[in-house]
């Protein structure tokens, strides 16, 4: 099949090149070691997935529904526990943490959600404040005795997103694209060295979807955090990605720049005889 | 428009259905040709029931007044301590129950169950009856009445109250959790927002339901007006017996009045 022979060499290649890169000039923060995920004995969602992503720029994971994208970057932070491999971030595997080792390092992940996953009653700058969960002491959640510096820096990032007016709003009166600028603030919050971002735009409309991305790519840019993206929208993906890593059945069937992103691969990821009926 | 046979035609339920649903009905007909069988009505009774009823209004009015400040006052703001303190007991008591009753909190199957089934076992048992025992334990008096509220309490409060944690979204929690929040955290900023307003719902609907409820249990010696309602209709003082039903109708009025008023509030 041809597809086998694309599997092998494809990644190969890519990731011969991008670990010459990363070992002269970029540092990696987050490397995957053949993870493996099945929910159902046999059944395999991951299947020997092997990346390594620099700590700088924009990586776009592309590929259908239900291809493994959300599993696999749920596997990052341990939302989903993969069957098998490792997840390296910063010298520390994660599979192996539990408890209070794993809490630690899922506050060095920031994620946004296609859905916000707001808490709907709280207001704006309280779920902003929810980012630092992980670091501020129990008494003073229950208190809403949040630290000054906490504070301060929550209404600098909701001013950065566009929302400096909203603070007290309730979350559940915000329009779902200011619900995911509040969503990308809050993961920002936690001062995390890496984002995550699962199909951050697929509730917004196509304005609203570019507006989200350039949001996100320029304060991660800002703040330095390297950012994984899942996104289905191949055009978003090439205009806002420095790496695209085309994903089926569980497999990485493509990885390289978004130039180099044919239609034969897209071909190879999203299924299809006829190239070009679909790709726009 | 005339019909072939080979037409494409729909029923809603299928043959064997059809027959189901019709023996559902009769049985629910037998039922009810059992029970008034059951009940054996005296016709002797009934014919002169409105005489009677008439004869008790008459006999009823004008309401004793006097006896109003005199007694039944302080005996209805007890039925009221009764019913608030049994309400901020059981729910202080519920809370946790209910937290092991909702699997998305404790995943533990036999946890879940045998929570469910402390709550089956306080509901199971009528207030009166749980007034009985306490009376038994304590004595007579509002101490066994507030301790009989708050645990026929606990079971209605807890059940709704882990139904409404089962039912709060997994997104916000989700999100907290990949902060890296510990559990107390996601308790408090993931599900107590989302459960809040159901959870004030219910302990005031509860505190509504437990104000009539308190104003029987003098019946059974467990304090309140209900005492006081059961000494006056021993000794036939009708016209007392009437100011007592004019103050609980009124009370248990209010109190509906100032739980619709909250619940607004809090929604």
């Amino acid at each position: 099949m041809s597809a086998t022979s694309f599997d092998a060499a494809t990644p190969g290649r890519t990731e011969n090149d991008r670990g010459q890169g990363a070992a002269t000039a970029r540092e990696i923060v987050l490397s995957l070691r053949s993870l493996n995920k099945q929910y159902e004995r046999g059944k395999s969602v991951l299947s020997d997935v092997s990346l390594d992503f620099p700590a700088h720029g924009v990586v776009a994971i592309i590929g259908p529904s239900g291809t493994g994208k959300s599993t696999l970057i749920r596997c990052i932070n341990q939302l989903v526990e993969p069957t098998s491999g490792e997840v390296w971030l910063g010298g520390k595997e994660l599979t192996k943490l539990r408890g209070a080792a794993l809490r630690a390092a899922r506050r060095e992940i920031g994620m946004v959600f296609q859905e916000y996953n707001l808490v709907e009653r709280l207001s704006v700058i309280e779920n902003l404040l929810c980012g630092r969960l992980g670091y501020v002491p129990l008494w003073r959640i229950w208190t809403r005795n949040y630290p000054e510096s906490d504070i301060a820096r929550a209404f600098e990032l909701l001013d950065r997103v566009g929302l400096g007016d909203f603070a007290t709003r309730r979350a559940d009166a915000l329009s779902g694209g200011q619900r995911q600028r509040v969503g990308i603030a809050r993961a920002v919050m936690q001062s995390p060295r890496l984002l995550l971002a699962d199909e951050p735009t697929s509730s917004l409309d196509p304005r609203t979807s570019v507006e989200i991305m350039t949001l996100m790519r320029d304060i991660a840019a800002e703040q330095n955090i390297p950012v994984i993206i899942n996104i289905h929208d191949v055009a978003l993906a090439r205009r806002f990605a420095t790496r695209i890593v085309g994903m089926s059945a569980g497999r990485v069937v493509f990885d390289g720049p978004p130039d180099e992103l044919k239609d034969h691969h897209l071909t190879e990821i999203y299924g299809g005889s006829a190239s070009g009926e679909w790709i726009g | 428009m005339s019909h072939t046979n080979d037409a494409p035609r729909w029923q809603r339920f299928t043959r064997a259905q059809r027959l189901a649903r019709f023996a559902v009905y009769l049985a629910m007909v037998m039922a009810v040709v059992w029970s008034v069988q059951n009940v054996r009505v005296i016709p002797e009774f009934l014919y002169d029931a409105h005489t009677q009823m008439a004869d008790l209004l008459r006999r009823m009015w004008p309401p004793d007044m006097a006896y109003y400040p005199a007694t039944v006052h302080g005996a209805l703001i007890e039925t009221l301590h009764i019913a608030t303190l049994g309400t901020i007991l059981a729910v202080s008591m519920a809370v946790p129950i209910g937290l092991m009753a909702a699997n998305n909190i404790v995943p533990i199957r036999i946890v879940n169950e045998f929570a469910k089934l402390i709550l089956v076992a306080s509901r199971s048992v009528n207030s009166l009856v749980w007034a009985l025992l306490f009376v038994a334990i304590f004595g007579p008096g509002a101490l066994a009445g507030t301790i009989a509220i708050a645990f026929r309490s606990i079971g209605f409060v807890g059940k709704l109250l882990a139904e409404a944690v089962e039912e709060a979204s997994t997104g916000p929690v989700e999100a907290l959790r990949a902060v890296g929040a510990p559990w107390p955290a996601l308790l408090l900023k993931g599900y107590w927002p989302q459960v809040q307003p159901a959870f004030w719902s219910i302990a005031l609907f509860r505190w509504d339901i437990n104000v009539r409820e308190s104003a029987v249990l003098g019946l059974v010696g467990a304090g309140g007006i209900g005492l006081v309602l059961d000494s006056a209709m021993n000794f036939f003082q009708w016209t007392r017996v009437a100011t007592i039903l004019i103050a609980i109708f009124i009370v248990v009025i209010l109190a509906e009045i100032v739980v619709t008023q909250i619940r607004k509030r809090l929604i």
